[in-house]
């Protein structure tokens, strides 16, 4: 089962596509694009739908999804955390 | 192998001016916000008919006027209408959708109501729409190439699930049907902050490239004349949010998912303009649902995959809207809305491949005929983009 998906090998965040991932769980990863499979552990509660972290990530620092920036971290992750708007913003407005 | 090759055709009714659709409408078009309960009359009246009210149409000038009226007249004009009957306060504008709409050489007639009131105009326009409604019902549909099939697209209440699945799934039916020349579209100007260079490179040549990137900054000009704040809950929605999407760069990348990885953006228009050549045309347009599956519907398209995450529900009148999801969650709990699953691709179930030939499976059927869950539901959004106020 993917609890996970992430498009570029790249990425540092990835989707959680299963429901009811909680704090601990080991979690299988599949890679879209080279159609590999990774593991990660949650650190927290995850809804369906929203983003794990996976890798630690400092404020300021550039966040990767499908190969690209698509934001920038506003406050400290840790690797397996819940990543969303309260610690990551655009830049663009 | 595709389930569509240079051979596949579907059921069509070819128009007076060579145009094909995949429904055969008879309107009551207002043209201003006065004629609404006209033309809900003369639909209540002639079964087989529909009246598509909305509130504007009144002093309005300049760019938001020309919108308006190409608005009006294409959706008028869209192959998916046999035959029109308008309805204005006064005659004058009422001549100008009429004329605008004859150009298709399908049957149109308008009434001004000023000078006759109500009542006489609904008896008068209902006797031409029972001509009408009449007339369609004896059209017959006739085997057309898939190149006839013009063919639109908007995600909406969108998540990370879009980016992941279901826009990949249009991608992938997009690039099957751009090979084989039709006429395509995207747009939802703003929702490519992030992404404009990707789009850009996509470009088929400069001049293209040049008239994307003109549209792209007018929208970027606009938001920051207007934004008090970083648009969070406006773009992307409270809805995307709820969804786990979080910036618009986020959201962009997904929303470029729909246009595949081999497809060039082969031309660019304005709201509700006419494509002039097969292809893919980027359309300047808002990225609210409705309003932009209305704009798709005015320059010409006749089918419309809408991907969608949360769960977007909207149709339109004359544009049979197909929603897909890959959203597992939303897929069990809004079924009724739904008309392709393909969560099975974040299982890795299936393959992208198999989702986009899925896709067109259903965008035969509907062509051929067959409702979306949107039409069957009843969902006929029809929403005129604004520019600014009125005078």
């Amino acid at each position: 089962m993917n609890h996970f998906v992430l498009h570029d090998a790249h990425d540092t965040v990835a989707v959680v596509v299963v429901e009811g991932v909680k704090a601990g769980m080991e979690l299988n990863g599949w890679i879209m694009d080279d159609n590999k499979h990774i593991k990660m552990t949650a650190r927290q509660d995850i809804p369906i739908g929203h983003k794990i972290a996976l890798k630690d990530m400092s404020s300021g620092e550039t966040v990767i999804k499908y190969g690209v920036d698509i934001g920038k971290v506003v406050a400290p992750i840790k690797a397996g955390e819940h990543a969303h708007v309260h610690n990551i913003k655009t830049k663009r407005w | 192998m595709s389930v569509i090759s240079k051979d596949t055709t579907f059921m069509g009714y070819r128009r007076e001016n060579g145009r094909v659709g995949v429904r055969n409408y008879v309107l009551i078009l207002p043209v201003d916000d006065l004629s609404n309960a006209a033309c809900e009359a003369v639909a209540n009246n002639i079964k087989g008919t529909m009246a598509i009210p909305h509130p504007y149409g009144r002093l309005q000038f300049g760019a938001d006027l020309d919108l308006h009226f190409r608005t009006l007249i294409g959706t008028g004009s869209n192959p998916n209408v046999a035959a029109v009957v308008v309805i204005g306060i006064e005659e004058g504008w009422t001549k100008r959708i009429v004329d605008g709409i004859a150009a298709t050489g399908k049957p149109v007639t308008g009434f001004g109501i000023e000078g006759y009131g109500d009542h006489e105009t609904i008896k008068r326009a209902s006797k031409v729409a029972k001509e009408y409604t009449q007339w369609a019902s004896e059209k017959q549909r006739e085997a057309c190439n898939i190149k006839e099939l013009w063919v639109s697209t908007k995600c909406g209440e969108s998540d990370t699930t879009s980016g992941c699945g279901a826009n990949p799934t249009v991608g992938n039916a997009f690039d099957k049907l751009h090979a084989l020349g039709t006429y395509l579209c995207f747009g939802e100007t703003s929702e490519i902050t992030g992404g404009e260079s990707i789009v850009a490179a996509r470009c088929a040549n400069d001049a293209v490239r040049e008239k994307f990137m003109f549209m792209f900054n007018r929208y970027q000009d606009m938001i920051n004349r207007w934004k008090t704040d970083d648009l969070s809950e406006s773009q992307p929605t409270k809805g995307n949010i709820a969804g786990g999407l979080t910036t618009i760069e986020e959201k962009a990348l997904g929303n470029i998912q729909k246009i595949g990885k081999k497809c060039t953006v082969d031309g660019v228009i304005d709201k509700a303009e006419m494509p002039t050549h097969p292809g893919l045309w980027f359309m300047d347009s808002s990225s609210a649902a409705a309003e932009m599956v209305t704009l798709c519907a005015a320059s010409g398209y006749v089918v419309h995959f809408f991907p969608t995450g949360q769960g977007n529900v909207i149709g339109n009148p004359i544009l049979p809207v197909i929603k897909l999801c890959a959203n597992p969650r939303t897929v069990r709990l809004m079924s009724e809305h739904m008309d392709v699953d393909c969560s099975a691709l974040l299982q890795s179930e299936k393959t992208l491949d198999q989702t986009g030939d899925m896709l067109l499976e259903c965008m035969l059927r509907t062509a051929n005929g067959r409702l979306t869950a949107a039409e069957a539901l009843g969902h006929r959004e029809f929403v005129l983009t604004r520019l600014f106020e009125s005078a």
